[in-house]
């Protein structure tokens, strides 16, 4: 044993770590919540993660750069949109297309940027509350986006639960016919729900390359998009959940390093493994309850919508 | 995990096929690359793409070269393997211990190709091994880390449990000791080759466990990129020279330089000479480098981590000399022994002094 691991530090790194992946999860749980299964979220990921760092890069502007993997993300999911809303491709398909397309597409823009640091992105200030024992060092110091995240999360929560935009969102996402039948412009809404997920997942990208890394490598979201998507069906589309599983998943893999760093003797195969092993449980269970998993999962998820029929 | 990796691995090797280099002449001869990470991961397949890089430079349209990057160790490779070999290289270059079983199952399909593996142990008739001697780099980078730590702690990411990771780490504990008995060192496994986040996080971990000199043996430089975060913690690039983080945290570095090699066995394979031979070159051969030492380090420390390199370079030295002991205590290698190349190819036990398991 070389030492013991500090909880403070280990629930601050751990909020850190998560954070790229519960940004992606939740912009793909309102994207699913409209009925759009977009498994293209590791593509926005990566093209969100370059174009902030290219964008922080250039403007020596950290926002700047947040902002820019913003609308990169979204840019990329309207082509997705465009292809599954417009011209009603199998949506399976195109997001797999999309993710392909934004691995090569980051590497691409991506070539000049290899070895350069980008600008730090500064902590939140939070004055005298930064010194409060425990509390201080574990939650009030670290950068805008760990906030910025939770607070996405509380939105879309209150977003889906009390406004009638929501209802309108979660509608179509059950019903897409109904929702037509009665006068909402099902299209409409999902291209904005997909752009959300999109603009969601550049910001999770650009979290990585800005502050988690912070570099641009290509290929460095390294999956992260795919454990988004599993976030999402353990969360059983319910936004606080997002957040308990996101750091679920985040916190397990800082823990892992963790205790190995201290010299703690246990088989990290387990713990790699327990996010996924709670997935596969979250999900036969919700399934064995068949009243129970019609409540959650949008019954629309991934259907094609066209007026006419 | 799995599912993931089935999912990119699919992605990967669709779009990653390239094509590079004058596609005429009469027959070029045509050599084929495996990459287990992206060329700009600014490490491993850095360092194994320049090396494809020199032998274009060096036989310009005698051959024609095609590679495929980000290829998951495992049964994807084996169908990316019999891919490039069913469109006609004659010579394929498989550059990840992983890639071991799938390179000598796809061979014996293809007796007329001839394929190179790094860093594995099987050969066939038509299969040959190469790997570098890293180890002698590591125990430059123990010698410099054992005098620089303040707080005694050095931290080293490894990526599998695997001989060639295994070698590194006894070799930096073994030097790094001989400089500072009081030195330990902390092992954090990745489980990774690739994966900069998690790099990154295994940084931060050692980090804050005190640790104040990181070595990985991964393949990208997220390493360095969370020891610049903190002040006062140094690193050494990894595969290739990362320059970009000089003069600290990066101190110095270990290069692979393959260029050497690649160049001789292409061009044995245009002569018709090429063989299946197991090759283990190290510093002498030059195919491990020591990047240039910084100057935060002390004149007297790079003198010393030269003079190690250099004896190492002209055989004088062996970074395995006993007396050395297993962990257990038990005696390994006997006053002025020194370690043979099959237990240093299949080495799976720590030397005295290091804690921890090697996970099994």
């Amino acid at each position: 044993m070389m030492g013991s691991i500090d909880p403070i530090l280990l629930i601050a790194s751990l909020m850190v770590a998560s954070t790229p992946i519960l940004l992606a999860a939740i912009g793909e749980l309102v994207t699913e919540k409209a009925g759009v299964l977009n498994l293209g979220v590791e593509g926005m990921m990566i093209v969100g993660a370059i174009a902030g760092f290219a964008m922080a890069v250039e403007t020596g502007s950290p926002l700047m750069g947040f902002l820019g993997a913003a609308l990169a993300g979204a840019a990329l999911s309207l082509i997705f949109a465009f292809l599954t809303q417009v011209l009603l491709s199998n949506q399976v398909a195109t997001g797999l297309a999309l993710t392909l397309f934004g691995i090569g597409f980051s590497a691409l823009i991506g070539q000049g940027y290899t070895g350069v640091r980008p600008p730090p992105t500064p902590k939140m200030d939070f004055g005298p509350l930064s010194d409060i024992p425990v509390i201080g060092p574990m939650l009030l110091r670290h950068d805008p986006m760990v906030y910025v995240s939770i607070l996405i999360i509380a939105a879309v929560w209150a977003f889906l639960k009390f406004t009638r935009a929501g209802l309108v969102l979660r509608a179509v996402g059950e019903s897409h016919d109904a929702a037509h039948a009665l006068g909402y412009k099902v299209v409409r809404l999902r291209v904005l729900a997909i752009a959300f997920g999109g603009a969601c997942a550049g910001l999770g990208g650009a979290y990585l390359s800005l502050v988690r890394v912070p570099q641009w490598t290509e290929g460095m979201t390294a999956g992260a998009g795919w454990i988004a998507l599993a976030i999402v069906v353990f969360a059983s589309w319910r936004p606080w959940r997002v957040l308990a599983g996101a750091y679920l998943f985040g916190g397990v893999t800082v823990l892992q390093l963790n205790l190995q760093a201290a010299g703690v003797a246990i088989p990290v195969q387990y713990l790699s493994m327990a996010p996924y092993l709670i997935t596969i449980l979250v999900l036969v269970l919700i399934s064995a309850d068949r009243r129970r998993a019609a409540q959650n999962a949008p019954a629309s998820l991934g259907r094609v919508f066209h007026a006419s029929s | 995990m799995q599912r993931r990796t089935l999912l990119k691995s699919s992605a990967a090797a669709l779009v990653a096929v390239s094509l590079a280099g004058p596609a005429l002449a009469q027959d070029p001869l045509k050599v084929g690359f495996i990459y287990v990470g992206p060329i700009g991961d600014l490490g491993w397949s850095y360092q194994h793409d320049q090396g494809r890089l020199a032998i274009e430079e060096e036989f310009g349209d005698k051959i024609e070269t095609v590679y495929l990057e980000s290829v998951p160790e495992g049964a994807d490779a084996e169908r990316a393997l019999t891919q490039m070999a069913m469109q006609g290289a004659d010579l394929i270059f498989t550059t990840s211990f992983g890639y071991m079983d799938p390179t000598i199952n796809v061979a014996a399909k293809f007796p007329d190709v001839k394929f190179e593996h790094a860093t594995g142990y099987k050969r066939a008739d038509n299969v040959a091994t190469y790997n570098a001697r890293f180890y002698e780099g590591r125990a430059v980078m123990g010698t410099i880390a054992g005098h620089m730590t303040k707080s005694n702690k050095i931290g080293y990411i490894g990526s599998f449990p695997i001989p060639e990771v295994i070698q590194g780490i006894n070799a930096t504990f073994i030097h790094a000791q001989k400089v500072n008995p009081d030195v330990e060192i902390s092992v954090v496994w990745a489980y990774t080759w690739f994966d900069p986040a998690k790099e990154a996080d295994a940084a931060k971990a050692l980090i804050e466990q005190g640790v104040d000199v990181i070595l990985a043996h991964t393949d990208s430089t997220a390493p360095l990129a969370e020891a610049a975060k903190t002040e006062g913690v140094i690193g050494f690039g990894q595969a290739s020279d990362m320059l970009d983080f000089a003069p600290s945290p990066r101190v110095s570095s270990i290069i692979d330089d393959w260029s050497p090699y690649y160049i001789k066995r292409v061009q044995e394979a245009l002569d018709g000479t090429w063989t299946s031979t197991d090759t283990w070159g190290g510093i002498g051969e030059g195919e491990v480098v020591i990047g240039e030492i910084t100057d935060a380090v002390p004149a007297e420390v790079k003198a010393e981590a030269e003079a190690l390199a250099a004896a190492i370079g002209d055989k004088s030295y062996h970074p395995f000399t006993g007396p050395l002991n297993k962990q257990d205590g038990s005696a390994w290698l006997a006053e002025g022994e020194v370690a043979d190349d099959g237990t240093l190819a299949g080495m799976n036990f720590y030397v005295e002094g290091i804690k921890g398991d090697i996970p099994q």
